[in-house]
Order: C-alpha cells, then structure tokens, then sequence
C-alpha cells in the first residue's frame, strides 16, 4: 500500500512539475498573440514602420514560445492516460469531449494558420497573412476556453450522472458540463493573467530599451503600450479575482479556509489574516498578522458575518493548508504590485516622463517575469486547494492514478525534469537573447537560414519566406510618440 | 441506423493514418538528417517541413485526444501498458520540435540541435512503431485495466515493427524531399528513398508474416475461408505499388510520395482488418471500450462541422508554400 502511495505522489508531483511548466508558455503565448494581431492591426491601418518593426521583432520571440509550448502540450495530452489511467477510463466520456473540442477547434487553427503567420507574409499579401495572425490569436482563446472548461468541470463537477461501471455519463446537457458554476469566472481570470503577464513582458522588454536609450521610438511605443495594459487591466484582474474567491466560496469553501488560514470557525466575523505562519498540526496560523473581521467583510460584504473554518471538515477531506496560504498571498501581492505599476506609469504620463523616468522604468524591468510567477501561485492554489479530490467531492486523486510502480514513475519525472530543464532552460535564453537585441527600423521576420531567404522555385522566382521585405512593404518611419 | 462506435473507430483510424503520413515525413526527414551536407542541403530539407510540421504533428493530439474521448477504456490501458514507449516518444518529440526554431537561433550549436533533430526523431518513430507492435501482439487487461508486467512491450516482435516504422518514415521523408527539392539534392534524396524503399518492402513482408504466426485468429483472418477471398489481392495490389514505386523513383517528382503514401495506407488498411473489431487485442473490442452514445454523438457534430474546415485550411497552407524550397541567392 505504501508503495502505490508513493507511485500516486510521484505522478502527481510529475503532473504538477509538467504542467507548471507547460503553462509558462501559453500564459505568455496566448497574450502575446493577441499583442502581435493588434501590432499588425495597427500597422495596416496607419502604415507606420514602427508597429511593423516591433510585429516582426515580437514575432521572432513567439515563434520560440510557440515552440515549446506546443511540444510541452502534446505531453499534458498523453499524461492522463500515462499516470492517471482510472481517472481517464471514469471520467473520458465527459472532459474527453470536451478535449477533443479543443484540438478540432483550436490546435488545428493555431498550428494551421502558424506557418502562414510566421513564413507567409510575402506570399499571400498583406491582408491574409493579417487574416492567418488573428486565427492564431483566436486559436489561443478558443484553446484556453476548452481547457479551462476541463479543468472547472473538475473544480465545480456538474451534469453528469455516475454509470454502473463507475464512470461519469454525461447527463441531461452538455451545456451544464461545458458551462459548470465555476468555468465563466477561471476563464476571465486566467485569459486576463495571460494579458497581464504579457504586458509585463513587453513592457520590461520596452523598459529595458528605455533605460539604455530613452529616445528610442519602438521602445517608447512598447512600453506606452504595456503600461497602458498595466494600468486598465490590472484593476479588472483584481476584480476578476475577487469574483472568482467568492465563486469558490461557494462551491469549495474548503479552498477559501485554507486559503484564509481559517482553521476554526469564526461565528462573529473571521479575520483577515494577512501574514503567518500555518500549522496544521496545532491547527492555528502563528505569528498571524490579521485585521479583525475584514475576511467576512471581503468575502460576505459584513463585518459580523459568520465563516465556517476547517474545523467543519472531516480531516481526511481538507487540502495542505500550507502551500495553499503561500502561494494565494504570492499571487495576490503580485496583482498589488502590478497595479502599482499601473496608477505609477498613468501619474508618470501626466507629468510627461513616461519615457523619462529611470525608476520606473527600473520597477518595470524587476516586473518583467512576475506574471508567471503570479500565475504558476495561482494555479497551485486552485490545483492544490482542490486535494484531496481529482473530481471534487467525487473522485480521490489517490484513487485515480495508472497501475504503475514507483520506480517507472520515478523514472519518467527524472527524465522530464532533466530535459525540461535544459531544453527549456536553452529556449527561455534564446528569447531573452532576442528581447536584449535593440528593435531596430527594417526589423528583420523569422530567421531561415544563413545561406539567405527562402523563396519558392515555382516558373518566377517566388517571394522571400521573411516577413516585411523593405522593398515590398512601406517604409514610412515617423517616430513613436 | 448507423453504428456510431464504427464510425469513432474509423475517425480515430483517419487520424492515426494522416499523423503518420504527415509526420511520417517530417520525421523521415530528421532521420535522414545525418546523411545531408551540413548547410545548404540541411537548411533546405528544413525549411520544406518549417512551416507545416506543427499542423501535421497536431493529428497526433487528435489520435490520442480522440482515442480519449471516443475510446477512453482503450487510452486508460494503452498508454500504462506501453509507458515508457510513450515517454520515449514525448520527449523525443519536445527535442524534434524545439530543433525547429533552435538551430537557427543558435549557429555555434547548431551541430548539436540537429543532432537532437535526428535522435529526437528517430527515438519518436521507433517508439510509435514498438507501440503499434505491442498494440498488436496483444495487451492483458483484467477489470478495466492493464495487467501485464514491465517489459511486456519489450519483444522481437515490437522492435520489428519498431525498425520497419523506422524505415517507413524514412522513405515518406525521402520522397517528400525528391518532390521539394531539385539539382543534386533531389538526386541524394532519390538514393535514399530507394534505400528506404527496399527497406521498407523487406520489413512490411516480415511483419505481415510474422502477424500471421502471431496469434491464431490473425493467420484465421487472413488465411481461412472464406477470408482467403477477400484477403488475396491485398498482397498483390502492395507488390504492384512497389513496383511502380521503384520506377516511378527513377525520374518522378511528386509520384514515388503518393506511391509511398498509397503503400503506408494499404499497410495500415491490413493490420486494421488483422485487428478488427478489436480496439486493444485479444480481449477488448471497440463495443468494449466505447464512450457512451451521448459523447461519441457530441463529438461527432464537432467532427462533422470542422474536419473539413481543418482539412481546408490545412490544404491552403500546403499550397501557400508549394513548389520546390528555394536555395541560396536573390538578396
């Protein structure tokens, strides 16, 4: 028995390793296709180098992330049938469609449309290729839309009837899995966390430039551009977010106590606990730093409203109280700090040095990956804050997992980790490479080759395979302002 | 009324039959790699996957996501059955993959990344033809669930089918570069398609023999009567494929692919038909493994409305970066 237990936490430990990594690069990719489609929008519609130079400069970087994060993917695809064969037996009939979805819908788009975005420019003309850059931008969405419904289904189980065979039917609507009570508030939240964390990227990309030369006009347009998104949409996030807590609230209230560090129940107004240190085994947060009666304020909108703690659940149903509490507060100090940013650079613009204002440009530069850090907390508490059920209240994750012994598990986690980390590691240098390279006018599209641009043999020599050819495409360069 | 489960099993079959074909040659193509002079005649067999590798290794994701939905028993038992196969491949697949990007990005290492593209897909096409193989030869299953022990995907058996993949895929990459390239490039991709060829011959005729000693009901099902009626003129239609394969590699430009392609789908025409109605042989068919009704007819609407936009699009794409791959010169 102690052996299939450590198989189960390997495997967990090895989707948990995966995934975290994989979703690196969707939270990066599915803004910055966006960023790009808008990039290109602009271009076409005023005709100035700068926004096409910067399309092309961000198109180098994407077609990396892209990269990895469809080669991470395909393996989150067949990890629920490597390690957690009896939740993909039980639950197939229900997420299994909606997976299949996602691959009709949105991976064929994407990768589609993707050599068209990347190669194509010069050959289907300017308003195709636009055309091929938006199917990529809306393939990301519709991906996430998907995905994100698999994952709430697990959240918040509904419409489903359970068959003989122990396997989850689905029920009377397809609708009540697709739309489950927790899907609508994780979808806003996490497309807006990949926005952010984009706008953070560009932006600290932008700063970085700014600080070494404050003249300089693709620098100034990404950086106006991604503090603009700092400034907008950070409030929204944190709104966003609240909606969600109160979603969970009702649905995984386990989730929200361990969240809060609410070991007991609080029958006259909880506490916000801000800072502490949780011990599960006395079941009291120590040290906490806490303001009286606001966590009933935030999550009931009253002071003395009641809130059960984790005292009201049985102990074998309550979630690690510990990486929950930490990585919650990670994730919520990073929406502060970022709409720190935000009202920063909006009183910077009023007083004229957006551009001209080390410090901040500085801030920026520090908030360049925050993003991912903020949303790798934020998908271990909903993840974590789910244990111990894979389907909540439903289905144990220790009940969930392949036949397989522990040294094979052990083994595959060795051999993604190792690769993960070199394969990726190399990537992840290859793009900061590229964002430390100074955008310059007559930015050069994706790189093929060193024996020169591709072109097609047909009875004409064919066009490059570089997007933007300067003889090809307008050449006005007024400044950025 | 139509059976919905037959239907699902042709649709998941499709979808293995298309990644095979079209990653079949990009992965031929990183096979082949080691043997194309370092520069020029690399960059060029790159560049004509470059833009479409990444659509075409996505049927792969439709195969086992559809697998999934469609046949969750058989994906909950395949894939523990044959688990380090499938890691093999995965993480052969990430070095194939990021190569893409990687040994442009990189010219000091370049060396290194494609290395990584052939061993990324050599590792990948062996590992997907062991796992036909292990498909094959039969998997236990005891209450919803793989009971066999480690190695049991571990045979001559599988590593012949794993070499014989191997070899397939290379003859796909070959022929595909003799469609794409011209001048002396396309000539070394003629030598090795007809390599690959002869290869390729030599390993189906091994395993078609070896499936029929591989369990009874397979020699039944190819040799009895009144099989032997239907089943007869399969081997002689492959043999004339072959044939004309041969010729057509002497001076063809776009024929010995579709040749290769007509023999990888006769090839997988027949291990279905040894196979059927069996999902995961001996024990499980596809009645067995079948998601229920109201799944299979969700996805089926799905199917319906954009398998043929996907195939549209994806033609567009094919035919936005038609003709040979350029080479060096006009800048």
């Amino acid at each position: 028995m102690l052996e299939n237990l450590d198989a189960v936490l390997l495997a967990r430990i090895q989707f948990a390793f995966t995934v975290s990594f994989h979703f690196i690069f969707p939270a990066f990719s599915i803004g910055l296709a966006s960023y790009l489609a808008v990039l290109e929008g602009l271009w076409l519609k005023t005709g100035r180098q700068v926004y096409l130079d910067l399309f092309k400069f961000w198109l180098k970087i994407f077609a990396i992330a892209f990269a990895m994060g469809v080669v991470s993917g395909i393996v989150m695809s067949y990890q629920f049938g490597t390690n957690w064969a009896v939740f993909s037996d039980k639950a197939g009939p229900v997420i299994g469609p909606l997976m299949a979805y996602e691959v009709l819908t949105a991976f064929f788009l994407e990768a589609g449309f993707l050599g068209v975005m990347l190669f194509g420019m010069n050959k289907v003309g300017k308003r195709l290729h636009f055309a091929a850059t938006l199917m990529v931008a809306v393939g990301t969405f519709i991906s996430a839309f998907w995905i994100l419904s698999v994952n709430s289904w697990m959240q918040t189980p509904t419409g489903f009837v359970m068959g003989v065979n122990g396997q989850f039917l689905p029920g009377e609507s397809w609708w009540d899995i697709v739309f489950n009570p927790s899907f609508p508030y994780r979808l806003v939240h996490t497309v807006i966390a990949a926005y952010l964390t984009t706008a953070f990227v560009v932006g600290a990309v932008g700063a970085w430039h700014l600080l070494k030369d404050k003249t300089n006009p693709h620098a100034r347009t990404m950086f106006s551009m991604a503090m603009w998104m700092a400034a907008i949409v950070a409030p929204i996030q944190i709104f966003a977010g609240d909606m969600h807590g109160l979603n969970t609230l009702e649905h995984q209230p386990a989730k929200v106590m361990a969240m809060e560090g609410h070991y007991q129940s609080h029958p006259e107004g909880a506490p916000l606990i801000l800072f502490g240190i949780p011990d599960s085994e006395a079941k009291t947060v120590r040290y906490a730093i806490e303001i009286p009666k606001a966590s009933s304020l935030i999550l009931k909108h009253d002071l003395d409203a009641p809130l059960a703690g984790l005292d009201t659940i049985p102990d074998d149903e309550e979630p690690p109280v510990g990486v929950v509490f930490w990585s919650f507060r990670v994730m919520v100090g990073i929406g502060f700090a970022m709409l720190g940013i935000g009202l920063w650079s909006l009183v910077a613009r009023r007083r004229g040095t957006l551009y001209d204002w080390p410090l901040l440009h500085r801030a920026a530069l520090v908030m360049g990956p925050s993003g991912f850090v903020a949303v790798i907390a934020g998908w271990i508490t909903t993840e974590v804050g789910r244990q111990p059920w894979v389907v909540y209240g439903v289905l144990r994750t220790a009940d969930a997992a392949s036949p397989l012994d522990a040294p094979a598990v052990a083994a595959s986690l060795l051999a993604f980790v190792v690769v993960y980390f070199a394969v990726f590691g190399v990537g992840t240098w290859y793009i900061v490479k590229l964002m430390s390279k100074t955008p310059e006018p007559g930015e050069k599209g994706v790189k093929r080759g060193d024996t020169g641009p591709i072109r097609t043999a047909g009875i004409t020599p064919g066009p490059t395979q570089n997007p933007g050819d300067p003889d090809v495409l307008p050449t006005s360069t007024r400044e950025a302002r | 009324m139509f059976d919905l489960t037959v239907i699902w099993a042709f649709i998941i079959a499709f979808a293995v039959f298309a990644y095979v074909v079209m990653d079949g040659f990009d992965l031929g193509i990183g096979i082949l790699f080691p043997t194309f002079a370092v520069g020029q005649e690399r960059d060029r067999a790159m560049n004509s996957i470059a833009p479409v590798w990444d659509g075409n290794e996505t049927w792969l994701v439709l195969g086992g996501g559809g697998l999934f939905a469609a046949f969750p028993l058989a994906y909950a038992v395949v894939l523990p059955a044959t688990y380090p196969l499938i890691i093999a491949m995965l993480l052969g697949l990430v070095f194939r993959g990021v190569a893409f990007e990687f040994r442009w990005r990189d010219p000091a290492h370049r060396a290194f990344w494609d290395a990584a593209f052939t061993g990324g897909s050599l590792v990948a096409a062996m590992a997907q033809g062991m796992t036909l193989g292990a498909l094959l030869q039969g998997i236990e299953v005891v209450n919803r669930a793989y009971a066999g022990s480690w190695f049991d995907w571990l045979t001559p058996y599988t590593l012949l089918t794993g070499v014989g993949t191997v070899a397939g895929y290379a003859l796909l990459g070959a022929t595909w570069l003799v469609w794409k390239l011209d001048g002396p490039e396309q000539g070394h991709a003629r030598r090795m398609a007809k390599r690959a060829a002869w290869a390729t011959f030599a390993l189906m005729g091994a395993v078609s023999l070896y499936n029929l000693a591989l369990r009874p009901e397979y020699a039944e099902r190819w040799l009895g009567t009144p099989e032997l009626y239907y089943t007869w003129p399969v081997p002689i239609v492959t043999g004339a494929l072959a044939l004309m394969l041969l010729r057509a590699l002497k001076a063809g430009e776009a024929a010995p692919f579709w040749l290769s392609l007509g023999l990888f789908l006769l090839g997988m025409a027949g291990l279905g038909a040894t196979m059927w109605p069996n999902v995961v042989p001996p024990s499980l068919t596809i009645w067995d493994a079948a998601a229920p009704h109201k799944s299979q007819e969700f996805m089926l609407v799905g199917v319906a409305i954009t398998l043929p936009l996907i195939l549209a699009y994806t033609a567009w794409a094919y035919w936005v970066f038609r003709g040979k791959v350029g080479h060096e010169g006009y800048h």
